[in-house]
């Protein structure tokens, strides 16, 4: 059996005492698509910056299992470490013109990587860099190659981020909010160069974002996280049709606008309780001690409603 | 600051580097010629056609406007290659102890405060003994001094550069350590490392006249403000030109160089006002 591109069991990740991701388990194999889905401040940004190893210096990283294609993220040599870096699992953000260097020349960011992962030189690294920037469909590459970051609209600057993520050719793509900062009608352009790049390569994903309904039709399995947790995983086509979790069921309501969820209004848990109890309609006495993941069908939820 | 203050920089500097390139032209004798019979004449702005010293002679009776010109080749030389040194080490420690952090860092801000806690000049007189003069030793020990400036700003520069997003995004697609210095944290601190060597390169003329001036300087034979200034103290009371316009120079230089930092560094790092 081969390895999973991506294999975390019970992270935690610490910034002093604040707690970023209390329990995060998630696999991805071989050309699979997971979707990682939660509120802002729900531990999913530092769950995949956590599995890249590019967390802040002072956060404390710890897991049962960490891995990128079977090798252990936590203790592989900085050299190793970067050329899988790109090489293998490459991740692109949210802001694509902090995400550029403003001083260089996007082809150059893009050769640059062709460099490191490729071992190709001066023309021929350029070369590569202005293919790639042709194939995520940017006109007149050539010529575009030489241009600077500002010079670029919020979309073609995500392109040639994704050209850059796709330099050295990698099994993974760890997509971090990457269509948040663009317009409607240019997330859908994104969107469908991701899936089609997919499509192209075989290549597993992982896309991070607050935005429910744009999973459906990238991500064969989603992720909810709430609270630094993992509180429920399902197959996508479950998750619309039957989503377990409270917690799911208020993000789905609050997607049809019908009914938005209260701000935490209810007693708040012991220390060890469940996350979301404060905010949950259907709160029982239990959800003072943290539910473990039970099953039901395809789905995994943190939910002791599941165990009625 | 006003542009025209950085101006008069630009053209103070411009001043002194073109008179000390083009020194064996612009000077009207040769900064070693001797005339005992011409001793300690003052300034003399008298008729053309006679022989006449614009600025003095000294106690051997020497040109003094021509040995500060020669001097000026000094003074820009070490000046030049004290901040140029200087600039090189500084900012590769800088942006080492800035993007590794940890222990690098530690390290290089030891070395930093212990630099700083020295009574510098004392250590370049010791230094200069031990190694004895000459450029490069003068050079090296100006270094000693100016790396520092562009360590501190350097360092810090680094360290909040390193929390962009841009470096952030090229370490996730594998651009290495190596090539995120060079490629990626070099270009953005240039600004800083060019306004921290103006300045250094006043402090680094400035030290060197110190220098010259206690007689550890670059080589006594060779005409240099520092000497000159160090010469005319013994004559002050008899002939005041001497001592004055190497002071002159040197001030006017040094003025010129932290003009033209001040300006370039309103201009390139704008922050504020």
């Amino acid at each position: 059996m081969t390895a999973a591109l991506l294999d975390i069991e019970r992270l935690q990740v610490r910034f002093g005492q604040t707690v970023a991701v209390a329990d995060a388990s998630l696999r991805v194999a071989k050309g699979e698509a997971v979707g990682i889905v939660g509120e802002s401040g729900s531990g999913k940004s530092a769950t995949v910056l956590a599995a890249m190893r590019l967390h802040p210096p002072g956060a404390s990283v710890t897991a049962s299992r960490l891995s990128l294609d079977g090798h252990d993220v936590r203790t592989l040599p900085d050299r190793r470490m970067a050329s899988l870096r790109g090489g293998f699992a490459a991740m692109i953000f949210q802001d694509p013109l902090t995400a550029l260097n403003p001083l260089m020349a996007v082809g150059r960011q893009i050769a640059e990587v062709v460099a490191a992962h490729r071992g190709l030189r001066g023309g021929q690294a350029r070369a590569a860099a202005i293919l790639l920037m042709e194939r995520v469909g940017i006109g007149d590459a050539a010529v575009r190659a030489h241009h600077f970051p500002h010079q670029f609209s919020g979309g073609m600057r995500q392109r040639v981020m994704i050209a850059a993520a796709l330099a050295g050719d990698p099994a993974l793509l760890i997509a971090d909010e990457p269509t948040t900062a663009l317009d409607v009608t240019v997330q859908a352009d994104i969107v469908r160069l991701i899936r089609r790049l997919r499509a192209e390569r075989d290549m597993g994903l992982v896309w991070v974002t607050h935005d429910l309904a744009l999973m459906a039709g990238i991500v064969d399995r989603v992720v909810v996280m709430y609270a630094g947790r993992v509180m429920e995983t399902a197959p996508v086509d479950a998750l619309y049709a039957a989503p377990r979790h409270p917690y799911t069921v208020a993000l789905l309501a609050s997607l049809r606008r019908d009914g938005v969820q209260a701000e935490a209004s209810g007693a708040p848990v012991p220390p060890g309780g469940c996350a979301f109890a404060p905010r949950c309609p259907a709160r029982m006495a239990r959800c003072d001690t943290a539910p473990p993941m039970l099953r039901a069908g395809g789905t995994e939820a943190a939910c002791w409603t599941l165990a009625a | 600051m006003r542009p025209w203050l950085g101006a008069i920089g630009g053209v103070l500097l411009a001043m002194t580097a073109l008179l000390a390139v083009a020194a064996p032209l612009a000077a009207p004798y040769r900064p070693t010629q001797i005339n005992l019979r011409a001793r300690l004449q003052p300034p003399d702005w008298g008729a053309p056609g006679r022989p006449r010293h614009l600025l003095g002679t000294d106690n051997v009776g020497r040109d003094v406007l021509s040995r500060i010109i020669w001097g000026a080749r000094i003074s820009v030389s070490v000046g030049a290659a004290a901040a140029g040194l200087g600039a090189v080490i500084g900012t590769t420690l800088g942006l080492c102890a800035g993007f590794f952090g940890g222990r690098t860092d530690a390290v290089v801000s030891w070395l930093i405060e212990v630099q700083l806690a020295f009574p510098f000049t004392l250590f370049a007189i010791f230094l200069l003994a031990a190694l004895g003069g000459g450029f490069v030793p003068v050079v090296c020990v100006l270094a000693l001094a100016t790396w520092v400036n562009f360590a501190r700003v350097v360092r810090s520069q680094a360290m909040s550069l390193r929390a962009q997003d841009f470096i952030l995004a090229a370490q996730a697609v594998g651009v290495g350590p190596v090539r995120l210095l060079r490629r990626h944290l070099l270009p953005a601190v240039l600004p800083s490392v060019i306004v921290v060597a103006s300045f250094s390169a006043a402090q680094a003329v400035l030290t060197e006249a110190a220098l010259s001036f206690l007689g550890v300087g670059v080589d006594p034979t060779i005409p240099s403000w520092g000497a000159m200034l160090n010469l005319g103290r013994d004559y002050l009371s008899d002939a005041w030109w001497m001592a004055t316009f190497p002071g002159l120079a040197i001030a006017l230089t040094v003025l010129g160089a932290n003009l033209l930092g001040g300006w370039l560094g309103a201009r390139l790092e704008p922050r504020g006002s």
